[in-house]
C-alpha cells in the first residue's frame, strides 16, 4: 500500500435525505487494475461518482497522488488525471465519433498516434468516425466511451460496468482491449460483476456492500478461495451446486 | 508521447449526422398550401415576406434562450426584459444622431443602424451578465424559484424603463433608406426592412451554425447541452460556458430587441414580454436546446402566425397554441429533440 494513488477515507455520501456510502475506506495502488465488485446496490456507482465529485462526500477524504480532492469541483478533478467512463456511457449522442474524442483530448488537436491506438483498440470506432455517435450499436458506444477515457494519458481511469448487456463475443473483445490498456501500464478502478472477466484483469479487488467496502486484497486470493467467494459475492450457489 | 508527428490537420467538420428534414420540408409544405388559401399570388408573397422576417427575428430572440434552458436547464423568464433593454437603448443613438436617421445618405442610414445594434448588443450582454450573477446563480436546479424570481426579475427592469424614458410608447422612425417597398416582380413587392431583417437573421443563423460546428467552444455548447455533467467529468467547467451562452443569449435578445422595435416603430417597456409568449412556444416546438429546432420552429410559430391572421383573424391569437400541440402530439419534445432533455 506504500504506493497508493487514490484513498479512501471513511468517505460518506448522502443522495437526498438517503444515506449511499457509509464509511468507504478504499486504496486503489497505481498500476494495474483494481476491481469493485458488490451487488446491485452496493454502492459502487455512487463510490465512482463521489469520486469524480459529481455527487459530495459529506464526511471522509478522498486523495488522489497525493492531494486531497475531496472538496474540489469536477472538471478540476478530472483536469488533476482522472477520467471517468460511467455506467451509462454518457457519449454525445448527437456529436460525431470524432468529435466526442475532440473533445474528450483536452489539448488540442487529436493527434494521428493517439487515434491510431484507439483504432487498433476499437476497430470500430475507425470505420464509423465521422457518424454520429447516437446511431453506434451499444457495444460501440460504450468503447467509445473508453475510447475517450484512453485518447489522453491519465492517471488512474475508473469504467463502471463497461461489459453490462453486451453480447459475449464483444465482451471478449473488451477484455483484449483492457489487456493491451493494461500492458501500456494504466491504473484502472473497475466497477465489474463479470466474475470471469474480473478475474481475467484484476489484479487487486475490493468487494463493497451497504455502502461499505467489505473486502479488499490481492485478486488471486480472492480467485482462489471458493467459500470466500461464496461468502462475498454468493457466486458458489450458482456455480457449484 | 511521440505522438506529434501527425499535422495539425484537425478541424472539426460539420454535418456528418444526418438531417432530418421532415420539419423544413413540412413547414415549406404549408407555406405552399397557404398559397391557394389566400388565393392571390402577390398578397401571399407579402404575407411569405412578412413572415419569414418576424420568424428570423423570433429566431435571434429565441436563440439564446434555447441554448441557455438545454445548458443549465434555466427556465429564464427574464429573457424577455433584454427584449426591451435592448430596444431602448437603440434610443441613445437614434436621439443625438436623429440627422443621420433622416439623411438620404444610405451610408449614414446604416451607420446609425449599426451604431444602434452595437450598443445595444453591448449593453444587453453587460446586463446579461449582471443578471446571471445576481438573480439567475442563487436558484439554480430549482425551477419553481426560476419562474418567479427571473419573473420578479423583468418587472422591476419594465418600472426601470418607465423611470428613466417615462410609461408612455415611444415612437421611433426607420432610417430613410430603409423605407417603403421594392418590387419583387409584377404586382409583387416586399418592404424593404422585411427584407432586412430577412439578411440579418441569415447572418446569425450562419455565425451561429459555423461557432456551433466548428469551434471547440461550439462543440463544448452542443455536448453540453446534451449532458453538462459529463462535460465536467472531461474537465471543463460548465459554469463559465454557461456564462458566456447567456450573455451572448441576452446579446442576441438586444439585437431582436432593436430589430422588434424598427419593425413596430413603437417601443414599451412591456414590448418583450409580448413576444416571449411567442419565443418560449418556438423554443418547446423546436426541442428545448435545439438551435436548428429553433429556426425552423421560429419561421413556422411566425409563418402561420401571418397567414392565419390574414385568413382568419378571430383564431390568429390562438394559433399559435393550436401550433404547438399540434406539433407535440405528433413529436413530444419538440421538432429537433435534443437527447438528454
Ligand atoms: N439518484 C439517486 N437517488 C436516490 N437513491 C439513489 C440514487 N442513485 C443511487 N441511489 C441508491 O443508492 C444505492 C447505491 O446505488 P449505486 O448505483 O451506487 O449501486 P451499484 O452498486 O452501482 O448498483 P448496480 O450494480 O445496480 O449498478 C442504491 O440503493 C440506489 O437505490
Ligand atoms: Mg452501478
Amino acid at each position: 500500500m506504500s504506493d497508493a494513488l487514490l484513498t479512501l477515507e471513511g468517505v460518506h455520501t448522502h443522495i437526498g435525505r438517503y444515506h449511499i456510502l457509509q464509511g468507504v475506506d478504499l486504496v486503489v495502488p497505481r498500476g494495474g487494475f483494481t476491481i469493485l465488485l458488490g451487488r446491485n446496490g452496493a454502492g459502487k456507482t455512487t463510490t465512482l461518482r463521489t469520486i469524480m465529485g459529481l455527487w459530495r462526500a459529506s464526511q471522509g477524504t478522498i486523495r488522489f497522488a497525493g492531494a486531497d480532492v475531496t472538496a474540489r469541483p469536477t472538471p478540476d478533478i478530472a483536469s488533476a488525471g482522472i477520467a471517468y467512463v460511467p455506467e451509462n456511457m454518457s457519449i454525445f449522442s448527437g456529436l460525431t465519433v470524432r468529435e466526442n474524442l475532440v473533445l474528450a483530448a483536452r489539448a488540442g488537436p487529436l493527434q494521428a498516434g493517439k487515434l491510431e491506438r484507439i483504432f487498433s483498440l476499437f476497430p470500430a470506432l475507425e470505420r464509423f468516425y465521422g457518424l454520429a455517435a447516437g446511431a453506434l450499436s451499444g457495444g460501440q458506444k460504450q468503447m467509445l466511451s473508453i475510447a475517450r477515457a484512453l485518447i489522453e494519458p491519465r492517471d488512474l481511469i475508473l469504467i463502471d460496468e463497461p461489459t453490462k448487456g453486451l453480447a459475449p463475443a464483444i465482451v471478449t473483445n473488451m477484455i483484449r482491449a483492457f489487456r493491451e490498456v493494461k500492458k501500456a501500464g494504466a491504473t484502472v478502478l473497475l466497477v465489474e460483476q463479470n466474475f470471469m472477466a474480473a478475474r481475467m484483469l484484476g489484479d487487486t479487488v475490493a468487494v463493497m456492500d451497504d455502502g461499505r467496502i467489505v473486502h479488499h486484497g490481492a485478486m488471486a486470493e480472492l480467485a482462489a478461495d471458493h467459500a470466500l467467494q461464496h461468502r462475498l459475492l454468493g457466486l458458489h450457489l450458482d456455480t457449484h451446486q | 508521447m511521440t505522438d506529434a508527428a501527425a499535422p495539425g490537420k484537425e478541424e472539426v467538420r460539420v454535418g456528418a449526422a444526418p438531417i432530418d428534414w421532415i420539419p423544413i420540408v413540412l413547414t415549406a409544405t404549408v407555406a405552399l398550401a397557404a398559397l391557394p388559401l389566400v388565393g392571390s399570388f402577390s398578397t401571399w408573397v407579402t404575407l411569405t415576406v412578412a413572415g419569414l422576417a418576424m420568424g428570423m427575428m423570433i429566431f435571434i430572440m429565441a436563440s439564446g434562450l434555447t441554448l441557455v434552458f438545454g445548458l443549465m436547464d434555466v427556465i429564464n423568464f427574464g429573457h424577455g426584459v433584454f427584449i426591451s433593454v435592448g430596444a431602448y437603448v437603440s434610443l441613445l443613438v437614434l436621439w443625438p444622431l436623429s440627422g443621420w436617421v433622416n439623411s438620404p445618405s444610405v451610408a449614414l442610414n446604416v451607420g446609425v443602424f449599426l451604431l444602434c445594434i452595437l450598443l445595444s448588443m453591448a449593453a444587453t450582454g453587460l446586463f446579461g451578465w449582471a443578471f446571471e450573477r445576481v438573480i439567475v446563480r442563487p436558484v439554480y436546479g430549482q425551477h419553481l424559484k426560476q419562474i418567479l424570481v427571473t419573473m420578479g426579475g423583468l418587472i422591476v427592469v419594465e418600472q426601470l424603463i418607465h423611470v428613466f424614458w417615462g410609461p408612455s410608447p415611444i415612437t421611433i422612425a426607420l432610417p430613410e433608406s430603409f423605407r417603403g417597398a421594392i418590387a419583387l416582380g409584377p404586382g409583387m413587392v416586399a418592404e424593404r426592412y422585411r427584407l432586412i431583417a430577412v439578411a440579418v437573421g441569415l447572418v446569425v443563423l450562419i455565425a451561429m451554425l459555423v461557432i456551433l460546428n466548428r469551434t471547440r467552444i461550439g462543440l463544448l455548447v452542443r455536448a453540453g447541452v446534451e449532458n453538462p455533467e459529463m462535460v465536467e467529468a472531461l474537465g471543463y467547467h460548465i459554469r463559465r460556458l454557461f456564462v458566456g451562452v447567456f450573455v451572448a443569449g441576452s446579446a442576441l435578445a438586444g439585437l431582436g430587441g432593436v430589430l422588434w422595435g424598427f419593425y413596430q416603430q413603437t417601443l414599451t417597456a412591456g414590448m418583450g414580454l409580448q413576444v416571449l409568449v411567442l419565443i418560449f412556444i418556438v423554443v418547446i416546438i423546436g426541442g428545448l436546446g435545439s438551435i436548428g429546432g429553433c429556426f425552423i420552429g421560429s419561421l413556422l410559430v411566425a409563418l402561420v402566425a401571418n397567414y392565419t391572421a390574414f385568413l382568419e383573424p378571430k383564431i390568429a391569437l390562438v394559433s399559435n397554441i393550436g401550433l404547438m400541440l399540434i406539433v407535440l402530439l405528433w413529436r413530444p419534445r419538440g421538432l429537433y429533440p435534443v437527447a438528454g432533455h
